[in-house]
């Protein structure tokens, strides 16, 4: 039944309007001590990450799948949620990114119920990293912030340097001096402080840890982590809404600190608690590029701790050697009976090209690793062909661009005549692309 | 021997609150039970009940994880930093 245009009126204001917060306190993931809700992020007795704790009857009472649905198009629609107060949180149009239906990789692969989650053009940078800096800017200037900051390989920097802007927050970002161009200029564009650290993103955020002790900044990924890694769940929230309301079967998502991909299950696990769906035992499948691959060397050895490694990957975007939360995603892979798995740099390279060719989605060596992942566990018989699979593509491929230069050919050279052109498409049909390269007709 | 500690702020309550503080020591291990005869109570924060650091803390010695060294076995250095940083989400 459409509803008439008041009622959409009133719905619309019903679900603007100011309500109670629904987030009470930070736990230990490790325990149970309990912390108020300030910018600290660590357990001092045991130094385990806080986690966010809200009182789900009191979502339960704010939320319907209508009152949802009239919300904005964007994260905040599902505010409740989300460890915000203000009324008017930082919008600038993050999620609600398309979940495309695959046929054609799908066909490729042999699935038949595939999904592209495709945050490759999540707003305002391009990156999932958008939901996540949102909730930490919100809840930054919530706390009385003026200056934000994180420690970055990339995404990330370019997410808070655009939302601190759109803001009016000062910005200072560190990164690995070796970074990609694209994510490095993708980051100066919006005139933030730019520190590029001769070292590797662990050794990044190590420095970072020691400059927020005396600096007093905000960094979202530092003291306000329990606030802004709450922003991946909606991740979750949005696959499940845009499947008509229901969960998937699998899904295969990156793993590099192992954070988006336990928030997506515990989007999942919320949207059960409060009845929006109904439960379902959703298997959790991870992706790691070979040269950095913690998890992925833990979950094959049977291990029950993560031993750091020192990344080597094309794979920059998750190319963290010692994940935070590595042993959550260690744990929720074995008891939803998924699988982790990693992958080459070669493959990682052909799963961008792949996803390209057959849907049109060009992402970054993180997608590319997922995609990799995803056509090695198909082919191994791990995924089942009929179950509704879910892949989420995290970044898009212009920030990385070097990571597949010579090995995609280059355009055909040839005169303004139709006769260059007429020999340019008979040797395009002849040769193979790479031969292409240099040619000129 | 002096070995400049780098001290994470929850830790900072047992060093009067100064985020270094100098200690002796000729491997980490030691570090650790010299931190504590100046610093008492804090080795119980460091270490878990088997006396090894605990999973979610990372200590370096001169910016090198000791995961890649040999552990709380590493050999300290007059003039040596070790930092005491607590794990951190990725991005």
């Amino acid at each position: 039944m459409t509803e008439s245009p008041k009622r959409e009126k009133q719905i619309m204001i019903q679900a603007t309007k100011t309500k109670a917060p629904t987030f009470t306190k930070l736990v230990s993931k490790e325990g149970s001590t309990e912390y108020p809700l300030k910018a600290i992020h660590i357990c001092e007795e045991t130094f385990a990450p806080l986690e966010v704790a809200y009182d789900y009857d009191a979502i339960r009472a704010q939320v319907s799948r209508e009152s949802i649905q009239a919300g904005p198009n964007s994260i905040w629609r599902y505010k409740a949620f989300l460890p915000v107060e203000s009324e008017n949180p930082i919008d600038v149009g993050t999620g609600m990114t398309p979940l495309v239906k695959s046929h054609r990789l799908a066909r490729r692969l042999g699935l038949k119920n595939l999904y592209i989650k495709n945050d490759a053009v999540n707003m305002p940078t391009l990156s999932f990293k958008d939901r996540v800096v949102s909730v930490a800017l919100t809840r930054a200037k919530e706390l009385g912030f003026t200056t934000v900051s994180c420690a970055s390989t990339g995404n990330l920097a370019n997410s808070t340097a655009a939302i601190a802007a759109s803001a009016g927050l000062d910005c200072c970002v560190f990164i690995p001096a070796d970074l990609e161009a694209g994510k490095v200029l993708g980051t100066l564009i919006y005139n933030p402080t730019v520190m590029a650290v001769k070292g590797n993103y662990d050794q990044v955020n190590r420095l970072c840890c020691e400059v927020g002790n005396s600096y007093g900044w905000g960094f979202v990924n530092i003291n306000l982590r329990p606030y802004y890694s709450e922003g991946s769940k909606t991740l979750g929230f949005e696959v499940a809404e845009q499947l008509g309301w229901q969960l998937p079967d699998r899904i295969v998502a990156p793993l590099a600190s192992g954070s988006l991909y336990t928030k997506i299950y515990k989007g999942f696990q919320e949207f059960v608690k409060v009845g929006l769906v109904e439960d379902k035992h959703v298997r959790f499948n991870g992706a790691q590029a070979e040269g950095c691959s913690p998890i992925a060397q833990a979950f094959k050895e049977g291990r029950d701790f993560i031993a750091p490694v020192k990344p080597n990957t094309i794979a920059k975007s998750i190319a963290i050697g010692n994940p935070a939360d590595g042993i959550y995603a260690l744990d929720l892979a074995r008891k939803t009976d998924g699988h982790i798995d990693s992958v080459t740099d070669a493959e990682i390279v052909e799963g961008i090209k792949l996803l390209a060719e057959t849907e049109g989605i060009f992402t970054e060596t993180a997608g590319g690793t997922t995609i990799a992942v995803l056509k090695k566990q198909v082919e191994a018989g791990i995924i089942d062909p009929e179950e509704t699979t879910v892949a989420y593509i995290t970044g898009n491929g212009l920030k990385t661009q070097e990571a597949v230069q010579g090995y995609i050919g280059e355009p055909l050279t040839i005169e303004p005549k139709l006769d260059s052109f007429e020999r340019a498409l008979e040797r395009s049909r002849t040769l193979e692309r790479l031969e292409w390269q240099q040619t000129l007709v | 021997m002096a070995v400049k500690v780098l001290v994470p702020t929850p830790l900072q309550k047992f060093t009067n609150n100064q985020a270094t503080i100098e200690c002796e020591g000729s491997n980490v291990d030691e570090l650790i039970n010299d931190l504590e005869t100046n610093c008492p109570g804090i080795k119980a924060r460091i270490c878990d009940e088997t006396g090894k650091p605990r999973r979610f803390l990372n200590l370096y010695v001169n910016s090198e994880d000791i995961r890649f060294l040999e552990g709380t076995e590493t050999s300290l250095q007059d003039g040596d930093e070790v930092s005491i940083v607590p794990a951190v989400a990725g991005g």
